[in-house]
C-alpha cells in the first residue's frame, strides 16, 4: 500500500476524530462532498455531526472556532486555500493568537492551508503565507515536508493547546508517496537532517525540501556534499539544528518558496549571522520567490519560485566564494 | 433612501413587575456611578488610555445582562458596564482592569472595556468591532455538540459595529445553524462621529434581520421596562429554539465616545428628542410613578453604590503595578514551542 501526503493529512485527521471526542472538522465543502482537495473524504460519513460544511466566511469560521477552542473543543478548521486566510486574519491574530496570553485560556485550534504553487494557480491559489503568521506572537507555524511529517505533525497540531497554522503544500498531496504512516515522529519544533553533508548547508521546508534534496543528488555527482537541513516547524524555528550544521559546512544557503521581504530565509540568516558569525567561511546567502505575485503561466511560474536549477546555481556560487 | 427609525411595536411581551424593575435599576446605578468614578479617574490623569462610558445605553445594557442565565455566554462590547454587572461581572474586575491591576482578568495586560473570564461565560472584547459575535457562535456550537441545551448566546454591538465582514459573516453563521443567539443592537445614531446617513444603506436595521434568517425586535432604549420586556422575549425564543434574535435599540449615547471627546458633532435636535432621555431618570419616573421607590430609596441606593465604587477604587489603588521583570513574556500555552530568537529586547 501506498499513501500520499494528501492521504496521511486525511488519515490524521481521520484517527484525531477517533480518538478525541473534542475534535471536529468545519470548512467549505469538507462534508459530504470531502474537501476541495478530498482531504476530508468520507469523514463526515464516518463521524456524523462532527465535519460541517461552513458557509465561505473565513472570518466567522475562524471566530467559531476560538469559540468551541473557548468552550474545550478541538477545532481543526480548513481554509479551502491558504490565499483565503487573509480574510480570517483578524480572527487568527488578534482573537485566536492573543486569547492566552490575554485571559490564560488555551486556544487549542488547528488551521490547515493548502498553501504553495501548482502550476496553473495563478496569484490567488498558489500562496505561501508562513512568514505572516510567523510574525504575530502566539502561533505555532508548521510546514511539513513529508508524508510521515504530514500525519505525525497534524496529530500533533491538533493536540497542541494553541493555535497552530499547518501549512500543506499543495504540490507534495499527490506527489509524495509513502509505504505507510510512521508509528513514531519527531516532535514538533525540531528540524531534521534530510540529507548529511560537509560542503554546504542548505536549509528549506515544505516543498522546497524536495528542490534541495534533488539540487544535494546533483552536486554529489560532482563531489561537493550538501547537506539538507529540513525545518519542519518555522515557528518555533530550531536555531540549535540550523547552527550545528553551519558549524560542519561553514556555508548557508536558506531556500523558501514564499516572498523575498523579510520571511523564513530572511529569519534564518539573521539568526544565523548574528549568532554564527565566526562559523561561517562565505556570507549567508538565501534564494527566494521573485517578489511579483505568483504568475499564472507555467513558463512564469517556473522561473518566478526557486527551482533545483536556480537553487544549485546559488550553491555553486556559494561553494566557489 | 435615507435611514429611518422603525417605532417599536408591542409583541407577546409583558411588563415586567417591581422586583425585576428595581433590581435592573440598581445595576443601573451602580454602572453609572462606576462609570462616573472612571471619568473622574481619567481626568485625574489615574487611568493609562481611554475611557470609554455607557452613559445613556445602561437601560439596554442591563436588560441584556438580565436576559441570561449561569451558563450562557455574553460578549459585551464598550458600553456594557451595566450588562455585565447584570450578569455577574465583580465592579472589581472593571476596576483592575481600568486601573491595570496585576490581580485584575486581564493582569494589566489589557486594559478598559477588554476584559472578560471566558470560564465564567463573559468574552473579553478584543478591538475590532463585529469579531465577538461569530466567536460566540463557537461556544454555541460547542454546547451543541456536548449535548448542553437551554443556553444562549448574547453578543452587543453599536450600529456603526453593523457594517463590518465580521458582523454579516457571523450573522449568516448563526442564521444558518439557527444558534440561540441573541445580538443586540444599540444604534445611538454616531459611529464615534459618523451620523446612521454616512454609516446604513438600509432603510431600517431592522430589516437586516430576515436577510439573515433573524427574528427582529425594535426597542426604544431609553425605557428600561421596555428593553426589559423586549429583551427577555428575544432571549426565551433564542432558548425555547426559535433561532437567532436581532434586537435594534433606538437610544443616544449620553457622552463623548470616549472621555476624551466632546461629542460636539451630536445634532443638538436629537439631543432634545426623547431618544435623549436620560434612561437613568426615566427608570426612576416609572419607579416613583409606580409607589415602587421614594425619592429618600433612590438617594439611599445611591449612597450605598457611590460606597461601593469608592471602597473598591480605594482597594485596586493600593494594589502595586505589573512588574515587568516578574513577567513571563510569554503568548503561548506551550512552554515548549515558544520560539527563541538569539536577540531580545
Ligand atoms: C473594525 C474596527 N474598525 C474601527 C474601529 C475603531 N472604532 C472603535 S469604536 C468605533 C465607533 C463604533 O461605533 P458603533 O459601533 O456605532 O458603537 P458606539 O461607539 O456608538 O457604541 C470605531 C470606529 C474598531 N474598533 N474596529
Amino acid at each position: 500500500m501506498s499513501l500520499t501526503y494528501l492521504d496521511a493529512i486525511r488519515e490524521a485527521q481521520a484517527r484525531a476524530l477517533e480518538e478525541d471526542p473534542r475534535v471536529f472538522i468545519y470548512g467549505q465543502d469538507v462534508g459530504p462532498f470531502g474537501g476541495a482537495f478530498k482531504a476530508t473524504k468520507s469523514l463526515a460519513e464516518r463521524f456524523p455531526g462532527r465535519v460541517m460544511d461552513a458557509p465561505i466566511s473565513e472570518d466567522a469560521m475562524l471566530g467559531l472556532a476560538v469559540g468551541a477552542a473557548i468552550s474545550g473543543m478541538r477545532p481543526i478548521i480548513e481554509v479551502q486555500f491558504a490565499d483565503f486566510s487573509t480574510v480570517a486574519l483578524n480572527q487568527i491574530v488578534n482573537q485566536a493568537a492573543t486569547l492566552y496570553w490575554r485571559t490564560k485560556v488555551p486556544c487549542p485550534v488547528t488551521i490547515r492551508l493548502p498553501a504553495g504553487g501548482t502550476s496553473g494557480s495563478g496569484p490567488f491559489h498558489s500562496q505561501c503565507p508562513e512568514a505572516l503568521y510567523a510574525h504575530y506572537p502566539g502561533l505555532v507555524v508548521l510546514t511539513p515536508a513529508t508524508v510521515e511529517d504530514a500525519y505525525s505533525m497534524l496529530l500533533e497540531a491538533v493536540a497542541i493547546d494553541d493555535p497552530v497554522i499547518f501549512c500543506e503544500h499543495k504540490y507534495l498531496y499527490y506527489h509524495l508517496k509513502a509505504e505507510r504512516l510512521p508509528d513514531e515522529a519527531m516532535p514538533v519544533g525540531k528540524a531534521r537532517i534530510a540529507r548529511a553533508g560537509r560542503d554546504l548547508t542548505v536549509v528549506a521546508y515544505s516543498a522546497m525540501v524536495h528542490e534541495a534534496l534533488a539540487v544535494a543528488d546533483e552536486l554529489a555527482s560532482e563531489g561537493t556534499e550538501i547537506e539538507v537541513v529540513d525545518l519542519r516547524s518555522v515557528k518555533p524555528l530550531d536555531t540549535d539544528t540550523i547552527m550545528a550544521s553551519v558549524a560542519r559546512t561553514g556555508r548557508l544557503l536558506c531556500v523558501g518558496e514564499a516572498w523575498p521581504w523579510g520571511g523564513v530565509t530572511a529569519e534564518v540568516v539573521a539568526r544565523v549571522a548574528s549568532e554564527g558569525f565566526g562559523l561561517l567561511d562565505a556570507p549567508p546567502q538565501r534564494l527566494n520567490a521573485k517578489d511579483t505575485p505568483v504568475p499564472y503561466h507555467p513558463n512564469l511560474w517556473a522561473a518566478h519560485r526557486p527551482t533545483a536549477r536556480r537553487i544549485a546555481m546559488a550553491a555553486r556560487n556559494l561553494l566557489r566564494s | 433612501m435615507a435611514y429611518r427609525l422603525v417605532e417599536p411595536q408591542p409583541k407577546d411581551e409583558v411588563s415586567p413587575g417591581k422586583n425585576a424593575c428595581l433590581e435592573a435599576y440598581r445595576y443601573i446605578l451602580l454602572a453609572r456611578v462606576l462609570d462616573d468614578k472612571f471619568a473622574s479617574l481619567y481626568r485625574m490623569g489615574k487611568i493609562h488610555g481611554g475611557v470609554f462610558l455607557g452613559r445613556g445605553q445602561e437601560a439596554l445594557s442591563v436588560a441584556a445582562g438580565l436576559a441570561l442565565r449561569k451558563g450562557d455566554v455574553f460578549a459585551p462590547l464598550i458600553r456594557d458596564a451595566a450588562g455585565r454587572i447584570a450578569f455577574g461581572e465583580p465592579i472589581v474586575d472593571a476596576v483592575r482592569t481600568y486601573l491595570g491591576s496585576p490581580l485584575g482578568p486581564m493582569r494589566a495586560r489589557d486594559g478598559n472595556v477588554h476584559r472578560g473570564r471566558p470560564e465564567s461565560g463573559i468574552l473579553p472584547m478584543i478591538s475590532h468591532l463585529g469579531a465577538m459575535i461569530s466567536v460566540v457562535n463557537g461556544v454555541l456550537l460547542a454546547n451543541r455538540m456536548k449535548g448542553i441545551s437551554g443556553t444562549v448566546g448574547l453578543a452587543s454591538i453599536g450600529e456603526g459595529g453593523t457594517s463590518t465582514g465580521a458582523f454579516h459573516e457571523a450573522l449568516n453563521q448563526a442564521g444558518v445553524e439557527r444558534f440561540p443567539l441573541v445580538v443586540v443592537v444599540a444604534n445611538n445614531g454616531y459611529a464615534y462621529s459618523t451620523p446612521n446617513e454616512r454609516q446604513l444603506a438600509c432603510q431600517t436595521l431592522e430589516l437586516k434581520a430576515p436577510g439573515y434568517g433573524f427574528r427582529s425586535h425594535s426597542v426604544d432604549g431609553t425605557d428600561l421596562s421596555a428593553c426589559l420586556s423586549v429583551m427577555n422575549v428575544a432571549a426565551s425564543e433564542a432558548r425555547a429554539g426559535g433561532g437567532p434574535q436581532l434586537v435594534i435599540a433606538r437610544l443616544l449615547r449620553l457622552c463623548g465616545h470616549g472621555e476624551h471627546d466632546d461629542a460636539g458633532y451630536v445634532d443638538p435636535r436629537l439631543k432634545e428628542s426623547t431618544l435623549g432621555r436620560d434612561c437613568l431618570k426615566v427608570a426612576e419616573h416609572h419607579l416613583m410613578a409606580r409607589g415602587w421607590a421614594s425619592t429618600q430609596d433612590l438617594a439611599v441606593w445611591r449612597e450605598a453604590a457611590v460606597e461601593e465604587v469608592e471602597g473598591v477604587v480605594a482597594q485596586v489603588q493600593r494594589e502595586d503595578g505589573p512588574d515587568p521583570y516578574a513577567e513571563e513574556w510569554r503568548a503561548l500555552a506551550s512552554k515548549h514551542l515558544v520560539d527563541e530568537p538569539p536577540i531580545t529586547a
